[in-house]
């Protein structure tokens, strides 16, 4: 029982990511209809930033000899970190995205592949292969709940990642700008015609996706504070597999089934031998998938996305 | 990219000096040494070492005025190839330094991963070849011209297995590994076996593994922490030590956590942080505590480098000594490039107690050391210190 307990807790921290990441694969994709394959190297690339963030702020706040504590300083990294990054998804937009907007499907979509490993070597180039170690802002203490063991570096992750999902919900439905992106995943064809310009809507979402990427990338640096240029690939992968597990272009079917993926990865580890790990986990997904060829919560027809 | 231009800096310079040198001594009587190192890839900074001790040998060589071969001295001269960290490229460098730069003797590569293949080229082609690194028992077997400066894997396995028993008195031990890489799955795979034989089947209470880039492993350290296992052994890279060790404490667990010569890099410490005070491994050598001859060698390259070294920069230099030892016991060299690998050769596998920083060293008939491994505690303020000597009996 306390396994189990405690394997719940382990799995909602690793499916934070999957659920942060997953986000920027279905926002994207409800708006240009395409996956962004270079969003697990804009992780990566937000995880580096939120080093160098950090990294100033200590340097400044023991230069200046305010002794700023860790909390406050990673709250600011958060939010430096994010508007940061999301620079970085408007650039990609800008260049990899938007003058192929009216090329073949294909040429697209490999466009991110290639941004991707630009990303990669890029780092490697400036930064070479040396791992970075991401500096600790908090004090991890474990607490313990009969033979339950919880950090707060645990509760601190799983904390801020639904606090951003929520955040992300009220912006879509509630202000105008998100009801602009909902219009346009209805019909990108005639929104703009409304006075909608996608090339105004095409960048925030890039934004907001590269953003919420940055978050996850700060958050998996407290977590395993051990960074080098490829780790966005793998984790950029399961994540696109739980955005369409959840349903192309639905925003809470890809947080759900970020969720859902840690949670069976966590699970499938702790009943079967560790070394299966990854073949019974994406063995079952595509089972469901089988079932549920749109996902959760994604629809069969194609104009008639949610977000 | 930084390295890579320092060894193509480093690269023209050997050129250059293999040119300039050629025509004052004539091509025959200088003594060319390869060195086959990963300056750039996935590992530089077991290149650095590899790279910064050659250095320092070849000074020495230089202040005694050359090699001393049945009374004459021969200048030397090294030739450094960048391996990429990869196999492919192991094997051209070797058989580059073989065909045209005429090396007489090879040392290198480091890891397994390249010292396997490129072995087998030094072999074929008759060429004495040491790989200070590589603990894989494949890259010597049935080589008569490759040597290594270390101890191998299957020797490892039982000198841990024996100092969790003797030191703790613990009988119940857990294991986790990286089942896609070779060196760990192979050295957890000993591990099993020989503490099995101590303590019977069954005593390894939980063998876990996971697979290369993972970094979430609370699934398996979860089960680990209730097994009832004492202690923790997990012969892992550096970059996966940091996150196994603090994933471990934030689960709960308190026992000690026991790793192998892999553990031996200087990023260890600098990415496990605290977490991985106390903790011990084995490996070829410690840099805290040491006397001697190791202590010279440590204090030079620290004053030279800025760093302490590590464990492949101190093999590299005990290599480099042995072919040293090798060449001026081979007697006489001829200018024939064929005959005089074969006589170093000789001279390689007939020494007998060398004297190195990282012990005392025997070849076998296979060409691999017999020497003592070191199990190495990291103390509280995070350096390598030597706390048992372990020899095969």
């Amino acid at each position: 029982m306390d396994l189990f307990l405690q394997n719940i807790v382990n799995g909602l921290q690793w499916g934070s990511f999957y659920a942060l990441i997953a986000l920027g694969y279905s926002m994207v994709y409800s708006i240009l209809m395409l996956f962004n394959f270079a969003h697990g190297d804009v992780f990566m690339v937000g995880s580096y930033i939120g080093f160098g963030v950090a990294t100033a702020l200590l340097g400044l706040a023991a230069m200046s000899g305010i002794p700023l504590p860790g909390w406050f300083i990673l709250i600011l990294t958060i939010i430096f970190t994010m508007f940061i990054t999301s620079f970085v998804g408007v650039f990609i937009e800008r260049v990899g995205y938007r003058p192929l907007r009216d090329a073949p499907r294909a040429s697209a979509a490999i466009t991110g592949l290639m941004i991707g490993i630009i990303l990669e070597t890029g780092n490697l180039a400036i930064l070479g292969a040396r791992r970075l170690s991401f500096p600790q802002l908090i004090e991890s203490t474990t607490y313990q709940f009969g033979g339950v063991y919880v950090t707060d570096k645990k509760i601190l992750i799983v904390g801020v990642s639904l606090g951003l999902m929520f955040l992300l919900h009220r912006f879509i439905q509630k202000s105008k700008w998100g009801m602009a992106m909902r219009a346009m995943s209805f019909d990108f064809q005639a929104v703009p015609l409304m006075g909608i310009s996608i090339n105004r809507i095409a960048p925030l979402t890039f934004a907001i996706g590269s953003a919420l990427a940055a978050a996850a990338g700060i958050l998996y640096g407290l977590a395993y504070p051990v960074l080098d240029p490829y780790m966005g690939i793998l984790l950029g992968w399961k994540a696109f597999v739980a955005a369409i597990l959840g349903g192309r272009g639905s925003i809470l079917g890809a947080a759900l089934a970020g969720f859902l993926l840690g949670f069976i990865e966590i699970f499938v580890a702790w009943v079967f031998p560790s070394t299966l790990r990854d073949v019974i986990a994406y063995s079952i997904i595509l089972l469901i998938l089988t079932f549920r060829p749109h996902g959760f919560f994604g629809q069969a027809h194609s104009t008639q996305l949610r977000l | 990219m930084k390295s890579l231009f320092k060894g193509i800096v480093w690269g023209l310079i050997a050129v250059l000096f293999f040119t300039t040198n050629g025509w004052g001594f004539g091509r025959k009587k200088v003594v060319r040494v390869g060195i086959n190192a990963p300056i750039t890839g996935d590992i530089p900074k077991v290149g650095e070492g590899t790279k910064y001790a050659a250095r320092m040998w070849l000074e020495d060589i230089e202040n005694a005025g050359g090699i001393e071969v049945g009374g004459k001295k021969y200048p030397v001269e090294l030739v450094i190839e960048d391996n990429e960290a990869k196999a492919e490229s192991a094997v051209k460098a070797n058989t580059k330094m073989i065909t045209e730069d005429e090396v007489l003797v090879i040392v290198g590569p480091q890891s397994s991963k390249q010292a396997v293949p490129a072995g087998d080229v030094a072999n074929n082609y008759e060429t004495p070849m040491i790989t200070p690194w590589s603990t894989n028992p494949d890259s010597t077997k049935d080589r008569p011209f490759v040597f290594r400066g270390c101890f191998l894997d299957p020797f490892q396995g039982p000198v841990l297995a024996n100092f969790i028993t003797e030191e703790f008195g613990f009988t119940k031990t857990a294991v986790l590994y990286d089942v896609a890489s070779d060196y760990p799955k192979g050295l957890a795979e000993f591990f099993k076996q020989s503490w099995e034989k101590i303590h019977g089947p069954g005593s390894v209470v939980a063998y876990e593994s996971f697979t290369t880039k993972d970094t979430d492993f609370s699934s398996q350290l979860s089960k680990i922490n209730k097994s009832g296992a004492q202690v923790l052994f997990t012969p892992q890279y550096y970059n996966e030590v940091a996150l196994i060790v603090q994933q471990a404490h934030e689960l709960g667990w308190t026992g000690p956590i026991v790793g192998s010569d892999s553990w031996g890099s200087a990023e260890t410490v600098t990415l496990c942080g605290k977490d991985c005070y106390g903790l011990f491994f084995s490996s070829h050598y410690a840099a805290a505590g040491a006397q001697g001859a190791t202590k010279e060698f440590i204090e030079r390259y620290e004053k030279k480098y800025g760093y302490t070294p590590d464990d492949v920069a101190a093999l590299t230099w005990d290599s480099l000594r042995l072919v040293q030892t090798a060449i001026e016991n081979s007697g006489k060299l001829t200018g024939k490039i064929k005959k005089d690998r074969r006589a170093v050769r000789d001279a390689l596998a007939k020494i007998k107690n060398f004297k190195g920083i990282t012990g005392d060293m025997t070849f076998t008939e296979e060409g691999d050391p017999i020497k003592c491994a070191v199990i190495v505690r990291i103390s509280d303020k995070g350096e390598y210190e030597f706390y048992k000597s372990v020899c095969p009996n």
